[in-house]
């Protein structure tokens, strides 16, 4: 545990990832990406999924990988993607421990 | 024969709020019109556009963005400046928690109004009073004079606290109303009122999440450091209150040592020395207990006034001090905690609790939606009070002054 405690008087960090915790946990539903259908493994610019991400977690390079451990599933690269190329999955249902936990670490 | 120079001007409360504003250099204006503030803007963007005031006005569509508006150019260390009413206070609500939790010095002038509904552009203190959780120091002006030394007190006194202020008077009893209100110069003001710093300066080569989720314990951020939780800053927040009441009385101790004028600090009084009852308000029916108060003496009651000048932070152990000598306090609310009794007379209460010896309050709510408040209307429910005291009544049922059901 860090001896350096913050003098702020409102809330306030150094940027950094996974800054509000492991947000993939609240994920209900995962993105696949089918690479066969994919624009930009083809060698096109599009990375409409990329840009569209609200969390900033896929970047743009291919082939597209999507970093769970921040996805929040919120389905929006699958709602954007123009080749159909993402599918939203559910995470785990019915397997008793896939309840997402209220908010990381 | 030299006539001498006077800087005294005939000003609407909004016209003393306007002009006050533009004496304290604000630096960004976001407001939107709504009766009876609308003035205030008007003349705000007046003083703009004319360049009198070196600020940017921000149009906006909405109060929630005109305090939106506010909240991030104080951030960035601007001085900020809103002004609104009832309705309009209420859609900048979930901000105003915002405001005072990012504690950011903003003023606001709010010029009461009635909450719809039913419809009312009229007066009395159910926005503001509604309010008074959310972090913000709150003080209620009497008169026109006292609405622009307050507004230059209140950048004073948040941006030494870092708490926001609401600078608060009555729809059109005050902001409508001419009255001769002296102007401070803009050479004492600038001497009074020091640049604004903000609490934090943020750079583009040291960048900052702000205002971000907290959990619910303290966390170590990317760098180490180990972060207030949630609990800890408002914990923060409620120690800014606790240091509040010593800034407000010093600021105003100040103030008149530059421009000859004190407001009484917390709270203000009238004839109170020997009496035996006090009637306590705030903002203009404040004023009128004092003619009240007159004729009662002149019918041979000892009656004073003891008024809330600051309503957040509550004034408690002052008023206990001064209460503790009546025998009868009146609390005149213009609104109500419904389900419960106006808040100045629960909060009065609360504030007499600790007190041996303490005088017996009776509680009443006036001037709803504008119903005019008439100081004969409050010598007859104080004599009222008195006799029903003398019978042994030490408690009663919240009055209602001339509600006609």
């Amino acid at each position: 545990m860090s001896t350096r405690k913050c003098k702020h008087i409102s809330a306030m960090a150094s940027p950094s990832v996974g800054e509000a915790g492991k947000t993939g946990q609240w994920r209900t539903s995962r993105p696949v990406v089918d690479q066969s259908k994919c624009t930009a493994a083809k060698g096109r610019n599009c990375y409409l999924c990329s840009d569209f991400c609200p969390e900033g977690v896929i970047p743009r390079e291919t082939p597209i990988a999507i970093d769970l451990t921040y996805c929040k599933g919120c389905g929006i690269c699958c709602e954007e993607c123009p080749a159909g190329a993402i599918t939203m999955e559910p995470e785990n249902t019915g397997s008793g421990d896939d309840t997402p936990p209220a908010g990381g670490e | 024969m030299a006539v001498p120079k006077t800087n005294t001007d005939i000003l609407t409360g909004n016209e003393a709020m306007a002009v006050g504003a533009k004496l304290c250099r604000v630096q960004v204006v976001a407001a939107y019109p709504i009766t009876p503030q609308s003035q205030v803007t008007e003349n705000l963007s007046q003083f703009v556009e004319s360049g009198k005031l070196k600020a940017q006005y921000i149009t906006v569509e909405s109060e929630h963005s005109a305090l939106s508006v506010c909240i991030g150019a104080s951030t960035v260390g601007a001085r900020a400046f809103t002004a609104t009413s009832a309705n309009g206070l209420a859609y900048m609500c979930e901000l105003i928690h915002w405001a005072a939790g990012a504690r950011l010095p903003i003023v606001m002038g709010c010029v009461n109004r009635a909450m719809a509904a039913p419809w009312s552009v009229l007066n009395d203190q159910q926005d503001s009073m509604s309010q008074r959780d959310a972090g913000w120091i709150q003080i209620y002006a009497r008169n026109n004079q006292e609405i622009i030394d307050t507004l230059i007190q209140a950048y004073r006194i948040a941006e030494q606290l870092y708490v926001p202020v609401m600078v608060c008077y009555d729809g059109y009893i005050l902001s409508h109303t001419v009255m001769p209100v002296n102007v401070p110069s803009q050479k004492d003001v600038d001497k009074f009122l020091p640049a604004y710093v903000p609490h934090t300066i943020l750079k583009t080569a040291d960048p900052r999440n702000i205002n971000q989720v907290t959990l619910a314990d303290p966390r170590n951020d990317a760098t180490g450091v180990l972060c207030h939780g949630y609990m800890e800053l408002r914990y923060l927040l409620a120690e800014a209150f606790q240091k509040a009441p010593d800034v407000i009385r010093r600021v105003d101790e100040e103030y008149g040592k530059t421009f000859r004028r004190c407001w009484g600090g917390m709270t203000w009084a009238y004839r109170d020395e020997d009496a035996e009852v006090l009637l306590t308000a705030a903002g203009s029916i404040a004023s009128e207990a004092t003619v009240a108060v007159d004729a009662l003496r002149a019918q041979g009651v000892k009656a004073g006034v003891r008024a809330v000048r600051v309503y957040r932070p509550f004034p408690a152990k002052e008023l206990a001090e001064h209460m503790n000598r009546a025998k009868l306090v009146c609390v005149f609310d213009k609104s109500l905690s419904y389900g419960y009794q106006g808040p100045i007379c629960a909060d009065v209460k609360a504030a007499l609790y600790a007190s041996a010896e303490r005088p017996a309050v009776h509680g009443f709510v006036a001037g709803l939606g504008g119903r005019d408040v008439k100081a004969r209307e409050l010598v007859e429910a104080v004599k009222q009070s008195v006799a029903d005291y003398d019978r042994g009544v030490t408690d009663k049922e919240t009055g209602w002054i001339n509600c006609q059901i």
